[in-house]
């Protein structure tokens, strides 16, 4: 395959409620900064990564083409599904030969609607959807599923907050985990212990339903710079507490990619594609083995993560439980550090979370802190779907 | 253009108001089996899949290619989802084409669908942000005021739309899977009906359809059965609100034509392509796209409709399907564009087919006439 | 006077509670299991499977075997007759078709009724399932009726959304709601947007520069609308591009004071503002544009 690299990577400071910014003003200035970083005014290819039942409207990704100064007419294309998928197609396009650079871009406001509710609609519209069956309460079936240590967890999400308050882009989220989410409302939330979340079967744990979990409304959130932010509240669905819960975030971020003689042109430490690979699994959740991730240990051995060390792995993780199931499935070493950003636990901008992840796991390429990285994006309930990209300095 | 990509399979089911009898995942089965069993092959032969379709308020489904994975034998495979508007199918048949060019796989499966009846389009098309006054009732209420600045730039006569609306109905009566077939259909019977949005009349717009398409591609190495070759792919997109665009004769139309003839050695559309698949979604959009794509000279597109030489029998057929005009299940009617240009240059078009077709152009466009997806397929190796 | 009104007098003929019918030992079975929600046939000696169970062969009159056979519980319709207009004592309130369902293991048909909605639903070979009463009693009853496979589900689908207008959005608002177009203009390619904007669609530049431009402008093209909408008047109304004077790019906008057959490509049009007390962050400030007089723009 033809050697093709990311040459620069850009992110919003990404906020927790609505700035009331539109799409294409999201966008911007992730444009302009990954446009200054190579000089360049056009690309070879354009591809894009983005939601409608996100932003509640049909053909969102229309009016991003406006902050891109499309003109003259660009080729491109969009995927309804994360950037990370647009960064493949682009990858694709780039292998034919005739053009040498890719503009990729992901962006997503989940603060809009409840999230939960929204993703429930990506289930099967005949039995899994009429259920009511919310993004949590899937992800809850996943984590009984695994039968994760309670402690294990929270210590993911304590290392993935104090990473994130070392990531300019990420949410300042508290090291406390349950007590600090909503101190208002407290005695909703039940605080769950290690010793009563370990059911047996995945088939013991009854989801509740739609209607009896409080949605978290935007209006809940108090409103204005990152560092401000109290994560808004999400009651637990055993064994889930809320903190192993991604937070609600807004955010865009954008990628270049290049091959050939461009590559050095643009990039003092390029961060080359060794190896990218995606892989769905089927999708009814009681059709699958959800302890485990096929089809991410299958991307993974067709990127040839294991054929060497890797430094650094930035996993889209957005429930603390898929830490632990990625790491198996994508085999990593012991040593591998993982997600150093603080990864979606810390900002989860949907639809631009799994892009994020391959860019900042080139970005520590682009300074020299690592040599080979892994960047990892799923889609679909339960990791359904998971894409894996090596790269190497 | 990368590795040489082939057609090998083509499957479509029937087109019609509401298919009661199939779930959405029966649906694009019964496409994508078809387009299988014309390839001579079955899901285990197939490396990847792609799947478009229009928005998703359609269906009410969110990104339903995750609940499709099973039904269209992803499993373990790599599926992608494309959404560029009304041109997705258009972009799925590039996507599913460029994996191949790319040299990453050598057989995928491309499957695009609607099924409309689900829930009503215009109210899809239709939902508005708050805020965002707009005064556009579906995408009839978005053309018409593009197709009213044709007629007035070009003088064409009023009844040219009607000669592609009865044009591309007459062909529809010999495509067995088409939605709209009205026995009889002529110029009174089309201008009998009434102004939707004037100027477009009931009979000159397309219908809402159930339905899907699929088609399998491959590798030069993994052609089997008879092959529709690539000669060129192509897609571009312009900005919605740029000062100054030309919405009747877009810019992005043109470069993508221009993009895709080079590719394939095209220097005279008119004379060297045999048949055309063109996105005709309003009739009145064949003499415009005439002109954007270069068959005519600008302001000269409604007289080639005039004169027949796009009819079934006329030196450049478009749309001997019967077109979006009589079939239009909105995520499919691009791939079922490039799916027919593929039919033409197999020779397996059946009652449509055109005589020694060896060169097809499929088009698709959408958003506000802004994406653009093009392909060029030949019965030749490039 | 003797009259000539009729002698007219109601008569009830109705055994007090009801009859108490003994049903043997087959109808006994079949509703019996009816009332479990199970619907069972008999076999025939010659191996024929009889629903409802006969305690004899119909054929033949020979004794059925005693061997019960679960059948449906989904059924082949075979024949139909539809209702119209309901009387009180059939099972439903509405249409619906009495019809003779083979269900499926039976070599009989079952005579009930079926819920079908739509005559149209219910031709020879239409595939029906039981709707089982709630509270079952042992009766034949005790299936409500019977409807048509199910083939469609409806799904409602309603998420929320919490819109804010921000950015470059709320600054043209803001205008509008003083009775102002906002627009902007290009450092670039000098081009004036409206409304404002954030950045260039053509070269992708930040806009700083804010205009303040007329309410007057030329309709460049339009369309005359027959269909209801809930945002126009009346029907027919016409949305038009108007090119604000001194703008590069038109507004899709309403127009109104003019009939919709005598609005021109080039007319001139102000904007009609609702009075200002009325006045919020939104497009609804201009009513609708409408002609000002002067003579036609000459279009490009």
């Amino acid at each position: 395959m033809r050697d093709v690299a990311i040459v620069a990577f850009a992110q919003t400071e990404h906020t927790a409620s609505d700035s009331g910014q539109s799409e294409p003003e999201l966008i911007l200035p992730v444009i302009e900064e990954v446009k200054e970083r190579t000089g360049l005014r056009r690309f070879g290819f354009t591809c894009s990564g983005s939601c409608d039942y996100l932003a509640g409207a049909p053909f969102s990704f229309v009016s991003a083409l406006d902050a891109l100064g499309a003109w003259p007419p660009i080729s491109e294309s969009h995927v309804e599904m994360d950037g990370a998928w647009a960064l493949y197609e682009a990858w694709v396009r780039l292998q034919h030969g005739d053009v040498d650079t890719a503009l990729v871009y992901g962006f997503g406001k989940s603060s809009l609607g409840d999230l939960r509710s929204i993703m429930t609609l990506q289930l099967d519209p005949y039995y899994l959807a009429p259920l009511g069956l919310d993004q949590v309460s899937f992800a809850a079936l996943q984590a009984a599923a695994v039968r994760a240590d309670r402690a294990e967890l929270d210590a993911i999400v304590r290392r993935s907050r104090a990473a994130g308050r070392d990531n300019p882009y990420a949410l300042d989220l508290p090291d406390e985990l349950t007590d600090a989410v909503a101190p208002s409302r407290a005695s909703d939330v039940a605080p769950s212990r290690a010793s009563d979340v370990v059911p047996s079967r995945a088939s013991d744990v009854v989801p509740s339903r739609a209607s009896d979990v409080v949605p978290s409304r935007a209006s809940d959130v108090v409103p204005s710079r990152a560092s401000d932010v109290v994560p808004s509240r999400v009651s637990d669905i055993e064994p889930l507490r809320a903190s192993d819960v991604a937070p609600i975030t807004d955010g865009a971020a954008a990628v270049v990619l290049a091959a050939g003689d461009a590559v050095a042109e643009l990039c003092a430490r390029p961060a080359y594609i060794r190896g990218i690979a995606h892989r769905i699994e089927p999708h009814y959740l009681g059709m699958r083995d959800l302890a485990r991730s096929a089809s991410a240990a299958d991307a993974a051995r067709a990127a040839g993560v294991g054929k060497g060390p890797v430094e650094v792995a930035e996993l889209h993780t957005q429930f603390a439980h898929e830490e632990i199931i990625l790491r198996r499935a994508l085999e990593l070493p012991a040593d591998t550090v993982v997600n150093p950003s603080g990864g979606p636990l810390a900002a989860n901008p949907v639809m631009a979370a799994g892009l994020i992840r391959i860019g900042a796991a080139a970005a520590r390429i682009h300074d020299g802190t690592a040599s080979r990285t892994v960047g990892h994006a799923a889609g679909g309930p339960c990791l359904q779907h998971n894409l894996v990209t090596v790269l190497e300095g | 253009m990368g590795n040489r990509c082939a057609v090998i399979g083509v499957g479509q089911t029937r087109y019609t108001t509401k298919r009661r009898d199939v779930s959405i995942a029966g649906l694009v089965r019964e496409a994508a089996l078809r387009a299988l069993e014309d390839a001579g092959l079955t899901f285990k032969d197939i490396d990847a899949v792609v799947v478009g379709k229009a928005p998703d308020l359609f269906e009410g489904v969110m990104m339903p290619e995750a609940y499709l994975a099973d039904a269209l034998g992803a499993a373990g495979k790599p599926m992608m989802r494309v959404h560029t508007a009304g041109s997705v199918g258009g972009s799925t048949a590039l996507v599913g084409a460029s994996l191949v060019q790319g040299g990453v796989h050598d057989r995928v499966l491309v499957v695009a669908f609607e099924k409309q009846s689900e829930s009503n389009a215009t109210w899809a098309l239709s939902t508005h942000l708050p805020f965002n006054a707009s005064l556009v009732v579906g995408a009839g209420g978005y053309f018409a005021p593009h197709i009213r600045e044709y007629m007035r730039r070009t003088g064409a006569p009023d009844h040219i739309g009607t000669l592609v609306a009865v044009k591309d109905r007459l062909n529809a009566l010999k495509n067995p899977y088409a939605h709209l077939r009205i026995p009889g259909i002529d110029r009174a019977m089309v201008e009998s009906t009434p102004m939707l949005w004037e100027p477009i009349r009931y009979l000159e717009t397309c219908p809402s359809s159930d339905g899907a398409c699929a088609m399998v591609l491959a590798s030069e190495s993994a052609v089997t059965g008879t092959p529709a070759w690539v000669h060129g792919t192509a897609m571009r997109s312009e900005p919605i609100f740029r000062a100054g665009r030309d919405t009747v004769n877009p810019q992005g139309g043109k470069d993508c034509a221009a993009d895709v003839y080079r590719q394939a050695g095209v220097t005279d559309p008119r004379r060297q392509i045999d048949v055309a698949e063109v996105y005709v979604p309003f009739s009145w959009y064949e003499p415009m796209w005439l002109e954007n794509l270069g068959f005519a000279a600008e302001g000269e597109g409604w007289k080639l409709t005039e004169s027949g030489a796009t009819a079934l029998d006329g030196d450049i057929p478009w749309n001997a399907s019967g077109g979006v005009l009589s079939s239009n299940p909105i995520g499919a009617s691009g791939l079922i564009r490039f799916a027919e240009a593929a039919l033409q240059v197999r020779d397996m078009a059946g009652e449509h087919q055109v005589d020694g077709a060896r060169l097809a152009l499929g088009h698709a466009y959408g958003g506000g006439a802004q994406f653009f997806a093009m392909w060029i397929v030949g019965r030749e190796r490039p | 006077m003797e009259t000539s009104e009729p002698l007219v007098a109601r008569h009830v003929l109705e055994f007090p509670g009801g009859y108490t019918r003994t049903t043997g030992p087959v109808i006994g079975r079949f509703l019996t299991e009816l009332r479990a929600g199970r619907i069972v046939g008999v076999r025939t000696a010659e191996g024929r499977v009889l629903v409802p169970p006969l305690e004899y062969d119909p054929a033949t009159g020979d004794p059925v075997t005693d061997e019960y056979v679960e059948v449906g519980p989904a059924g082949t319709v075979t024949a139909s007759a539809w209702v119209q207009e309901p009387r009180p004592e059939h099972p439903l309130d509405r249409p619906f078709a009495w019809a003779l369902i083979r269900l499926d293991g039976a070599d009989t048909t079952l005579v009930h009724a079926v819920d079908a909605g739509d005559p149209k639903a219910l031709r020879p070979g239409a595939r029906v399932w039981p709707v089982w009463r709630e509270r079952r009693e042992g009766g034949i009853t005790d299936i409500a009726c019977f409807r048509p496979e199910v083939t469609m589900i409806v799904s409602p689908v309603r998420p929320e959304y919490r819109i804010q207008a921000g950015g470059a959005l709320r600054t043209f608002l803001e205008g509008v709601r003083r009775g102002v177009f906002l627009g902007g203009r290009c450092a670039t390619c000098a081009k004036v947007y409206v409304p404002f904007r954030a950045s260039c669609p053509e070269c992708g530049t930040r806009i700083a520069e804010q205009v303040e431009l007329p309410d007057t402008g030329t309709i460049t093209t339009f369309a005359i609308n027959n269909l209801p909408d809930p945002r126009a008047p009346e029907v027919p109304f016409v949305s038009a591009y108007i090119l604000l004077d001194g703008a590069d790019i038109p507004m899709i906008a309403l127009v109104g004071g003019v009939p919709a057959h005598e609005v021109r490509q080039g007319m001139r049009v102000r904007a009609e503002w609702v009075p200002e007390s009325e006045r919020t962050l939104s497009m609804a400030n201009v009513r609708w544009f409408t002609p000002t007089g002067e003579e036609d723009a000459e279009l490009s």
